[in-house]
């Protein structure tokens, strides 16, 4: 029973999902809302595991004293200081929103912008032209940067009749074989997210619930 | 259907439109008017379930001219005025026969969806154009009667296409279960694994895992758990270190108990530890952040970048290469895939992520639904095929290409 029940409560909501898509039938929709409700009530539980959890991993490395173990502090300080503001002083105005719009959002800012540095070696790494392929995908993304700016439609010229620019043709290589590549991997996952829920309403799939075999 | 006057006398509905149409013929000769009636028509809406009709109407006169339409409902068969009346006359009209005013529409509109209704009454409706001081109402619709659907017409083709698929996983399930020999074909990334997972083993350093940033109802995210329960396994058979940061909570719960059963599953049970697999945080750069982070200071050996991935995914793939890891990655994040298949050593693209716990674990049940895939992609191609062929044998097609030759 400890195995099947899951799997049996696995089916029926599955099931009931399912059929929510196809009916009309408000009953269904219904019991569909319901379970996005339940969710949230779960995801808010999971949260206070999630902290603990947190608060272990950082703990036991600072009795451990593990590698770097100072930076921990950093972390359960930085956690506390933001919960505690938040009960004190609520999170409207006060040090919470100080320390969210002054600490919190520009640390996200700065490793998003990191992204610019990352994207130039990423960038560098994939368009040696050691290969052919390489060499294709160095022309192509030349291409498209350049058709992407407005110089890019002033490169070109007439040809019978049409005008052809270098961001013309980046549209085409952008709308035609990459979109073709593009769409060919959406259709296997769209058959792979439906082959996988498939295979847990049918129980057939069971690893998610720490059981494989 | 009984309408009811003021007085609370009880009459038919022939007798009220009778009275309703004299009433009104006065009323017209009173206020003659040159403004159109609306012509309105009343069906039942689609893909419901049996409580609300849709009306439609045209207005032949010029819309500017309109402040807007009004919609009059009565239960049951009726009449209304048909001709130009003064606003207050027809209001009080129309109230004394049981026409309800349901809402009123703008002067461009064309179409309102009546709902909370009685499945099993008919209703009747008139769409009055409102002029000023003169309203002008359309001849009653005949009665409707809201029916109910079952199914969703929209999602037919769905249904036909699940139905297919579903049976396809089944009998091919069934050919596994039989023993039939099934073809899977070779997926570098993920023969891999026990490379990578070899290469922690040897260097004596952690295996990091980061099942993406998706909550666990996100298939791709399931997916990564399947194949964090395999690369456990072999963890667990190596005697390496995993590591898996979440950034779900609901995740991480669920990783806990995947890793504790697959370590159990090898017989190493005490190697399981709970701080190994740990929830960081729900922010996207702060775990980003996190995790490139420990990639620095932990260097481990090999990175296992498998689910759904965002802006982040390059961080965290560009750390790894540059602290020197093995790295796969898998997912089906389309704009993704470059920085992965640039930064990483090994990608699972799109379907192979859903196909890599089949692939390591080989349990021919799963491997019989991985064939069906195979096969339902067989069928898209086909009606790919045909439908390109059909499209080029269109007459129009021909006629597009003899322009063109022109």
């Amino acid at each position: 029973m400890k195995r099947q029940g899951p799997v049996l409560l696995a089916f029926i909501i599955g099931m009931l999902m399912l059929i929510q898509f196809f009916t009309p039938n408000p009953l269904f929709l219904r019991i569909y809302n319901l379970f996005l409700d339940w969710k949230q009530v779960v995801l808010g539980c999971t949260l206070i595991l999630g902290t603990w959890s947190l608060i272990r991993h950082h703990t036991r490395k600072i009795e451990r004293k593990q590698e770097n173990w100072q930076y921990s502090y950093v972390t359960l300080i930085g956690l506390a200081a933001m919960v505690l503001a938040a009960l004190i002083w609520k999170t409207e105005g006060g040090p919470y929103t100080w320390m969210f719009q002054n600490m919190q959002v520009p640390m996200q800012s700065t490793m998003f912008s990191l992204l610019a540095f990352f994207v130039a070696s990423a960038s560098y790494r994939a368009f040696r032209a050691r290969t052919f392929a390489a060499t294709l995908l160095l022309i192509a993304g030349a291409v498209v940067m350049l058709g992407r700016v407005p110089v890019g439609a002033l490169i070109g010229g007439s040809i019978g009749g049409h005008e052809v620019t270098v961001s013309t043709v980046a549209d085409w290589i952008l709308n035609v074989p990459n979109l073709a590549a593009k769409r060919g991997i959406m259709m296997g996952v769209g058959l792979g997210m439906t082959a996988t829920a498939i295979k847990i309403i049918l129980g057939i799939e069971t690893t998610y619930l720490g059981k494989s075999d | 259907m009984k309408a009811v006057t003021p007085r609370g006398e009880s009459r038919s509905p022939s007798l009220a439109a009778l009275v309703v149409a004299l009433l009104f013929s006065v009323v017209l000769s009173a206020h003659p008017s040159g403004a159109a009636a609306p012509e309105g028509r009343v069906a039942d809406t689609p893909d419901d379930w049996g409580t609300s009709l849709t009306l439609t109407w045209t207005y032949a006169g010029p819309p500017e001219e309109i402040e807007a339409f009004e919609i009059r409902r009565h239960a049951g068969q009726a009449q209304a005025p048909a001709a130009p009346a003064a606003a207050d006359s027809i209001d009080m009209s129309f109230d004394t026969w049981g026409w309800a005013l349901v809402d009123s529409a703008a002067p461009g509109d064309t179409v309102f969806v009546d709902s909370d209704l009685d499945g099993g009454t008919a209703y009747s409706y008139a769409v009055v154009a409102c002029l000023g001081a003169v309203k002008s109402p359309s001849v009653p619709t005949p009665p409707a009667r809201p029916e109910r659907q079952y199914l969703r017409s929209a999602t037919v083709n769905v249904l036909v296409a699940v139905g297919v698929f579903m049976a396809l996983v089944l009998v091919l399930v069934e050919r596994a279960r039989r023993g039939a020999d099934l073809f899977i074909r070779r997926i570098a990334g993920l023969e891999a694994v026990e490379e990578a997972v070899g290469r922690a083993t040897e260097m004596g350093r952690p295996i990091l895992y980061v099942p993406g940033l998706d909550p666990m109802d996100e298939v791709a995210t399931v997916a990564a758990i399947d194949i964090l329960g395999q690369v456990a396994k072999k963890a667990g058979e190596y005697e390496t270190k995993l590591v898996c940061p979440n950034r779900d909570p609901i995740v991480m719960a669920v990783a806990q108990q995947v890793v504790r059963e697959a370590y159990a599953s090898v017989g190493k049970p005490h190697l399981y530890q709970d701080e190994n697999v740990y929830y960081v945080t729900f922010s996207q750069f702060g775990y980003a952040a996190a995790v490139a982070g420990y990639m620095v200071r932990e260097r481990p050996a090999t990175n296992f970048f498998i689910g759904k991935f965002y802006a982040e995914s390059l961080v965290l793939a560009e750390t790894g290469n540059a602290t020197g890891a093995i790295q796969i990655a898998g997912t089906d994040s389309d704009a993704q895939l470059p920085f992965f298949i640039s930064a990483c050593d090994y990608t699972l693209i799109g379907e192979e992520l859903y196909a890599g716990a089949v692939y390591l674990s080989r349990r021919p049940l799963l491997l019989g639904a991985l064939k069906a895939q195979d096969y339902a992609k067989i069928l898209i191609l086909a009606a790919m095929v045909v439908g390109i062929a059909l499209a080029v044998a269109s007459p129009g097609t021909f006629e597009a290409y003899r322009k063109l030759l022109q």
